[in-house]
């Protein structure tokens, strides 16, 4: 019977992201055990004392633990758009990438640091926002504009790519220094470097509140299977439906890509493993790809501080270099099915 | 609104309902009313507006002129999911990459019975069990949709149908590229459902065994109403699909017989047509199965 296995699924999900969090944050040049880790947590909420010294602790607490927590938040929704974005084009090659939402919220995060606009991490998430709505209602319009059904969805997302892609290159090329375009460079590739709790909190707060969105439309999004005539034929307002849902993605997107840069490919492939486990009901795939994509991007991220260390590659190249070959299999798999 | 004097405004019925896209007008003034329990054949070239019309019928698109209603009220009044717990849909194409099994198929009718978030009752897997066996797919159930050939995946999407509990049941030429055997399965099996069944079909002769009436129409005007016999007479057969035919009448329905352009009737056609082979299967089955 499948019903036992969501929950179980989801429970055992639950203990394998608590478990990489507290083992990635014991990895790295400090030498850490998980058991430390743990006693500090514990600590926190007035239970015992910490082990660590004072150095150590704000390695943990200051460094590593935002970082891990970032990245497990950002895998979390970028996993999620992504298996709302298939669902809903119809097509399982679709993530925030394909709607040009990333490339937006690149150009303007990149517009604020170039050109200097306020400073901090509320103004980069702001231009990331503004970029990624812009790119977002451009997409729309233009789609709309072409009749407005899923395939030109696509075709328009990727003319928005390319566009904010050049937008983002010329900008980066006219007007930032070596120094600042090295930065730009390594955020458009993806880091998590910079991740504060600020970052931690403000993710992680915009995920639940999309996560509970595409939770209550888990059934709608079940409909769109056969397309979106069947699914208003099922009693879907499609219209609504695809607003609602496309929008809030928009808007985790945003906000993820203004924090941690341009993560590929999480957000195409983590929701086909996902649904391997699943089945293709969302009832039960939405909470597995977001625990699957959390504890994906725990340990990318950790290999890509550790690896090369002290060098650290951009954890977006280890994304699309995992990624490309599994993108590579799903296209396989799709030829086989049509 | 001054609507004709009804009897009864039970079930789904349109009135007088028109609709143009882009200034070409797809449906022009059509009234359907379906008796309850009633096979209703719609007929009629590529193009004529049946889609149109079964489109309107279920509520996915709204008339520019007239109204569809259900129990009276106007269908956008009474709400996407209250039409859809009444009002199931068989599409002529159904695709998806979806990797589903005939039993998920099936589920997805109860959607408009379920809330988000909620898991199904056993009141909505009563209705997926009996509408697997009334469809003789219990035993595909765990299979994997695309591994279904066509005539089995019509049956799914009926089988899904008829999981939303509807009393109406609105098929779009449910058997195109069927085997023969199929297209006769298919319709013995929805004629034989307690639903009233408006059904698009491009075969004349399978329209006339299953349905109790047919509607003719043509450049999105009903052209002709009434019982096969009433309907299927060679004139209106000739004026709606422009081929030459002769029509048997048969015990219980009449036969229509294609006839070659060469061999028709002189005056039928066009004296500088050249011959050619009919392209519709003429009189392809003719007698009942079992």
């Amino acid at each position: 019977m499948r019903g036992a296995r969501p929950a179980l699924l989801i429970t055992s999900g639950l203990l394998l992201l608590a478990l990489s969090v507290s083992v990635a944050v014991t990895i790295g040049p400090a030498d850490i055990t998980p058991d430390q880790v743990w006693r500090s947590v514990a600590a926190r909420f007035g239970l015992g004392e910490s082990p660590l010294s004072q150095l150590r602790e704000g390695i943990v607490w200051n460094l590593r633990m935002p970082r891990t927590l970032l990245a497990a938040v950002c895998g979390a929704g970028l996993a999620l758009c992504g298996a709302v974005m298939q669902s809903l084009l119809r097509n399982p090659l679709a993530d925030p990438f394909v709607l040009g939402v990333s490339s937006g919220a690149s150009t303007g995060a990149v517009a604020v640091i170039v050109l200097g606009w306020g400073a901090g991490v509320v103004s980069l998430s702001a231009g990331a926002f503004v970029g990624a709505l812009l790119s977002f209602a451009m997409v729309m319009l233009l789609s709309h504009s072409l009749g407005g059904s899923m395939d030109r969805v696509v075709l328009s997302g990727v003319a928005a790519m390319q566009l904010f892609s050049a937008l983002t290159s010329f900008t980066v090329l006219t007007s930032a220094d070596a120094e600042t375009t090295r930065g730009v460079l390594f955020w458009l590739l993806g880091s998590l470097s910079g991740a504060g709790w600020t970052d931690v909190l403000l993710c992680a707060a915009v995920l639940a509140l999309v996560l509970a969105v595409c939770l209550a439309n888990t059934t709608t999004l079940d409909a769109f299977a056969f397309g979106e005539e069947a699914a208003a034929n099922l009693g879907v307002q499609v219209g609504r439906a695809r607003v609602l849902l496309l929008s809030v993605t928009a808007l985790l997107t945003a906000v993820l890509v203004s924090s941690a840069g341009a993560i590929g490919f999480v957000g195409l492939v983590l929701p086909h493993a996902a649904r391997a486990l699943t089945g293709s009901s969302h009832a039960r795939l939405l909470p597995v790809t977001v625990l699957a994509g959390a504890v994906f991007l725990v340990w990318v991220d950790t290999v890509a501080r550790t690896a090369l260390d002290p060098q650290e590659i951009p954890v977006g190249v280890v994304t699309s270099l995992i990624g490309v070959p599994a993108f590579v299999a799903v296209l396989y798999r799709v030829r086989s099915k049509t | 609104m001054n609507h004709p004097v009804r009897t009864s405004e039970e079930g789904l019925r349109a009135d007088r309902v028109s609709l143009g896209i882009g200034g070409r007008i797809l449906l022009d003034g059509v009234t359907l009313v379906p008796r309850p329990g009633e096979t209703i054949g719609l007929l009629g070239p590529n193009g004529s507006g049946k889609s149109t019309l079964l489109r309107l019928l279920a509520g996915v698109l709204g008339p520019s002129a007239g109204v569809v209603t259900l129990d009276g009220s106007p269908l956008n009044r009474v709400g996407r999911r209250a039409v859809a717990r009444r009002v199931a849909t068989v599409q002529q194409h159904a695709h998806t990459q979806t990797e589903l099994t005939v039993r998920d198929v099936v589920a997805l009718g109860r959607i408009p019975h379920r809330r988000s978030w909620s898991p199904m009752t056993p009141d909505d897997l009563a209705a997926v069990t009996r509408a697997l066996e009334r469809t003789g797919l219990t035993d595909r159930a765990d299979q994997s949709w695309h591994t279904l050939s066509g005539g089995e995946r019509q049956r799914a999407q009926i089988a899904r149908a008829l999981a939303q509990e509807p009393g109406e049941l609105l098929l779009d030429e449910p058997t195109n590229h069927l085997d023969i055997q199929y297209q006769l399965d298919l319709l013995e099996l929805v004629t034989g459902l307690p639903v009233t069944a408006v059904i698009a079909l491009h075969d004349l002769n399978l329209a006339a065994m299953y349905c109790d009436r047919l509607v003719v129409l043509k450049d999105g005007g009903a052209v002709a109403e009434g019982t096969p016999s009433q309907v299927l007479t060679p004139a209106l057969i000739e004026d709606v699909y422009g081929v030459p035919v002769e029509v048997t009448p048969g015990s219980d329905h009449p036969v229509v017989r294609f006839l070659r352009r060469g061999s028709a009737p002189p005056g039928r056609t066009g004296p500088d047509r050249p011959p050619r082979a009919p392209d519709l299967p003429a009189g392809a089955a003719q007698e009942r199965p079992g």
